[in-house]
């Protein structure tokens, strides 16, 4: 169990973390979702003491990261899989990491083989592996110490689609043996599918959280069309509020009606169905567009 | 909460809490951690050899007349006091120039036990590589005289290899201190070239010209109150210079850096 209360950071003038609280339950894949730059990474940072608060508090089963007497056996983290010291072999990251926690050296293997790194692999120096391997390798460092909570920051970076399936289903077993873990990632698709609550972070607030079902409920019509202009009036003509996306419209009415107006105002659709999701999707592209990263096209 | 979390907590056996991580593990991981990567290994070893090649060399320049302890002592000490410094200051310095400090400040969450485990393991290496580099000059002076078929002379008593010693730790701890205060590896390096190699000839030359300094130098140059440890003979007034100096260019630096290594982000 993971709790976060009122944790604000800032730096100079500028507010990365401002008033953020949630609770990672035991059981579940809690998803921190959020815009490059939203204060995902700062968040998780304060969470295990690398970078101290400016206010607010966060505990790791019931305790403060730095009260724990051997973090490793109770929090299995992985924040940077490129933070390593690249002239040592994978195998001797985790035997150090193995000491560190006094485990017998044996786990190292049965870790190894669990993130199928081969012996050839990790007896290779960090500086030759892909991003994809290393992130391996930190998923094998969190893994470790069997520990109950798991704090990955965007773990599925560098993997490949075969990679991602691995991790998910393997994360997904570890929450269902009553593990908690918390991801973040900047991808919506990504971590739709793996988590089963969601906390979304723009700007350094939280803009939604809940259960995944909660969040993607239902919320209108989405339907898609060449001719927008035409469907926009004729949907303000019917009384109906609707918002804009990228190239369709969030109706908040049901299909029917929309299929309805789209019928007598004579426009052709190319798409039209119950917006599962649409509202979250929305919300998260008004966030990254704030940012000014990637556009409007993302 | 669900009923199918409420059912997890109860599949899930509650565990002990862990034992706090012992001093001594924390010093045995940083004592591998600077052998396990090519570059830890070579520089410890380069102790070694650096002594060998150090002791032929006096073998082959030395005049016969001069071939006794001393001259290995002070062949060997050299290498010593450049290597010394640069291994204690990389010992701090990777963990954030490597940015493994993400991994090691998270599996232990309290900075001054590392970096204390740090110093020990330091004032560990530095003074067993003085042991080893005592005794491949003792071998060169055995091995040395008998070449020449001159006498063998010991002229290092135990009391002034013990200053050596003292001063080559010294020496070392000047580049954890920098280590420390910079937590960058070339900064902290050069930092200790600095320190050592470009200040004492100002300092020297200050002293030359201003008959104030020279007064004052025993008592505020670090490099000058750490020379009477190599002159062999320490008074009262040398050991009370060097406690002196030490305090502020070593200890108070220090305490800074400590502050700072505390306080900081570790990115």
């Amino acid at each position: 169990m993971i709790k976060v209360e009122s944790l604000s950071k800032t730096y100079g003038g500028f507010k990365a973390v401002d008033d953020v609280s949630f609770t990672a339950r035991p059981g579940r894949v809690t998803g921190f979702l959020g815009p490059n730059g939203a204060g995902k990474t700062t968040t998780m940072r304060i969470m295990v003491g690398l970078t101290p608060a400016t206010s607010g508090s966060a505990t790791v089963s019931g305790r403060r990261f730095a009260d724990l007497p051997n973090p490793g056996l109770e929090v299995g983290v992985l924040l940077d899989a490129s933070a390593q010291h690249a002239g040592r072999t994978g195998r001797e990251i985790l035997t150090v990491a193995q000491r560190t926690m006094g485990l017998p050296g044996s786990r190292v293997d049965e870790i190894l083989d669990l993130v199928s790194l081969t012996p050839t692999e990790s007896g290779r120096r960090v500086r030759n592996y892909s991003l994809g391997m290393r992130q391996r390798l930190g998923i094998a460092a969190a893994l470790l110490g069997e520990p109950e909570v798991l704090i990955l920051d965007e773990p599925a970076n560098g993997l490949d689609p075969a990679g991602i399936r691995w991790m998910r289903d393997l994360l997904r077993g570890y929450a269902d043996r009553g593990g908690t873990v918390l991801l973040s990632s900047h991808l919506l698709h990504e971590i739709e599918v793996i988590a089963d609550d969601l906390v979304v972070i723009g700007n350094g607030r939280i803009v939604a959280q809940g259960t995944k079902a909660e969040l993607l409920a239902s919320a209108g019509t989405l339907v898609r069309t060449p001719d927008v202009p035409t469907l926009s009036q004729a949907l303000t003509g019917a009384g109906v509020a609707f918002a804009p996306m990228t190239d369709a419209l969030r109706v908040e009415a049901d299909p029917d009606v929309v299929g309805r107006v789209a019928l007598a105002a004579g426009v052709a659709l190319t798409e039209l169905r119950a917006a599962e999701g649409a509202g979250l999707e929305e919300m998260f592209l008004e966030l990254t567009a704030d940012t000014q990263r990637e556009g409007v096209a993302a | 909460m669900t009923a199918a979390v409420l059912e997890h907590e109860v599949v899930r056996t509650e565990r002990p809490t862990p034992a706090r991580i012992p001093m001594s593990r924390l010093i045995s991981v940083e004592l591998r951690k600077s052998f396990d990567t090519r570059s830890g290994f070579w520089l410890m070893a380069s102790i070694g050899i650096l002594a060998v090649i150090a002791t032929v060399a006096t073998i082959v320049f030395a005049p016969e007349s001069e071939l006794d302890y001393e001259a290995f002592a002070s062949a060997i000490g050299f290498p010593m006091a450049v290597v010394l410094p640069i291994i204690a200051a990389l010992l701090v310095t990777s963990e954030w120039s490597q940015r493994s400090g993400l991994t090691t400040f998270t599996l232990v969450p309290h900075r001054g036990r590392v970096i204390t485990a740090k110093l020990a393991v330091s004032v560990g290496i530095g003074a067993v590589s003085m042991l080893i580099a005592a005794a491949i000059g003792a071998v060169g002076n055995v091995v040395g005289t008998a070449i020449t078929g001159t006498d063998t002379v010991w002229n290092v008593s135990a009391a002034e290899l013990s200053y050596i010693i003292i001063a080559n730790v010294l020496g070392m701890l000047v580049g954890f201190m920098l280590g420390v205060l910079m937590r960058n590896s070339a900064a902290a390096i050069v930092g200790y070239f600095v320190y050592s190699f470009a200040l004492p000839p100002l300092t020297f030359l200050l002293a030359q010209n201003q008959q104030w300094f020279k007064d004052l130098q025993p008592w505020v140059d670090f490099n000058y109150a750490q020379g009477n440890l190599f002159n062999g003979v320490m008074t009262g007034t040398y050991w009370a210079q060097l406690a002196v100096t030490t305090f502020v260019w070593l200890v108070v630096p220090l305490v800074v850096g400590l502050r700072l290594v505390l306080r900081s982000e570790v990115k």
